[in-house]
């Protein structure tokens, strides 16, 4: 992984692997386990997921290959700020595109959408790759992380619409009981579309991944660690703001 | 009167910033493990997120939108919010020591609460006026360190519990944090 490799492989088969590494063997939801404030608030249906998702994939994108761009122009010590200041101004750039063209969705999506800047992937995304890398494979870093997160998001939006609503984007798939026609049916279990459905549905979420880590390590192929907040201590995380790596440059000076 | 009274119970306890709007989950997962640092985080948000929603309350009322620029209102309230957090880190440092003992490790930790930055963008969604604003900041921040205070709490007793191999660590944490939501989900009837 990395630019070391870049000499010996193709730039395709970079892409390609990029891609795969976001979707499936570090996917930001289930095995990293990060951005959870979006995860958690906006699943009530499998199209805020969706578009959730989408927004944060296009904000990722952009500023993975700006900051690609600029990569060897940003000073070390500064970094942090100017990776904000991008994201940012790609966020607002969304938030005004969704306003104008989805209002609906941006409507229910509300505070979340300018909440991206603060998503721990896509600062996680510019320190760790990003700013290491050249511009192509950052994109399809971008473009393989996002996707990761929207196939997250989605399925624990089907999740709970499923279980809160009995319906999948929007359309009833499974038929409401109707006690005074005496017909027989699902009965929506409303907590998983409130919020401590979200906060049950992503436990047994952790506790899934427990298992398959479990089973993963005996087979002797460990899976990625977690790296969130759900990693069990926020000090711990690797990632750029959260654990205030802001001041990271300072530190090194200090030693 | 009235109505600042209302907001202030309405942000820290209807609409807990954590357990029904789901911001700053992170610090309430990853520093609820003891009561005493728990509400050492607690009072490190609630000294942030009031100056925060002061600061940028008074920028948004004085500069931005009397420039007519207030679509720069993310990119601005992020970088100030970070620059904030770095000030008051080294203010504290130099001439309250013995306050940025206490707090100083959880200050970075804080730049990216979601809720600082929650804060200051809903008090302009909602037109809240520089007063307001900072009532709401506070009471907000005050919601936070009452779910990170009272989950510390749980989170101790839960330690001599035999909780299932599977659930240790994050995911017993959350099925509590969802048993407290539905909790506080009892308030909402209080305005």
């Amino acid at each position: 992984m990395g630019a070391e490799n870049n000499g010996n492989t193709g730039l395709g088969q970079i892409c390609a692997e990029r891609l795969q590494n976001g979707i499936i063997k570090e996917n930001p939801t289930f095995i990293l386990m990060l951005g959870m404030c979006p995860t958690l608030a906006v699943t009530t249906s499998a199209m805020n997921g969706v578009g959730m998702g989408l927004s944060t994939t296009v904000v990722l994108i952009m500023s993975n290959l700006m900051i690609s761009l600029l990569r060897k122009i940003i000073p070390d010590g500064v970094r942090m700020p100017a990776f904000i200041v991008v994201v940012a101004s790609f966020v607002t750039i969304i938030q005004f595109l969704m306003q104008g063209y989805f209002d609906d969705l941006y409507a229910s999506l509300g505070l979340y959408i300018p909440l991206i800047v603060v998503n721990c992937i896509i600062l996680g995304r510019a320190e760790s790759y990003a700013s290491k890398n050249p511009v192509i494979p950052s994109i399809f870093d971008g473009v393989g992380m996002g996707l990761g997160f929207t196939c997250g998001l989605t399925l624990i939006g089907i999740f709970r619409e499923l279980l809160g609503a009995g319906q999948i984007f929007g359309a009833q798939v499974l038929p409401l009981a109707d006690a005074a026609a005496g017909k027989a049916g699902f009965t929506p279990i409303t907590i998983f579309v409130l919020a401590p459905g979200a906060f049950f549905v992503l436990s047994m979420l952790v506790a899934v991944m427990n298992v398959l880590r479990k089973r993963a390590e005996a087979k002797g192929k460990p899976l990625a660690p977690a790296q969130g907040c759900l990693a069990g201590d926020c000090g711990s995380c690797g990632n750029a703001l959260c654990s205030g790596h802001l001041h990271s440059s300072e530190k090194k000076k200090e030693e | 009167m009235t109505e600042l009274i209302l907001t202030a119970i309405g942000a820290a306890i209807v609409n807990n910033v954590v357990l029904s709007q789901f911001l700053g989950i992170c610090p309430f997962l990853g520093v609820s493990k003891k009561v005493d640092t728990a509400a050492g985080m607690g009072a490190a948000v609630i000294f942030v997120t009031s100056l925060a929603a002061f600061v940028t309350g008074m920028i948004y009322k004085f500069i931005l939108a009397p420039a007519d620029v207030t679509y720069l209102q993310t990119i601005v309230f992020i970088v100030v919010i970070a620059a904030l957090v770095q000030f008051v880190e080294m203010f504290l440092k130099k001439f309250m020591h013995s306050l940025y003992e206490s707090l100083g490790v959880y200050l970075p930790l804080i730049t990216t609460n979601c809720a600082v930055l929650g804060v200051a963008l809903n008090s302009v969604t909602y037109g809240y006026g520089i007063l307001k604003t900072v009532v709401y900041g506070f009471s907000t921040a005050f919601g936070f360190f009452i779910a990170i205070v009272i989950m510390a709490g749980l989170r101790e007793k839960i330690e001599y519990n035999d909780v299932p191999e599977t659930f240790k660590g994050s995911a017993i944490v959350l099925v509590t944090a969802g048993l407290m939501s539905i909790a506080f989900f009892g308030f909402s009837g209080v305005i």
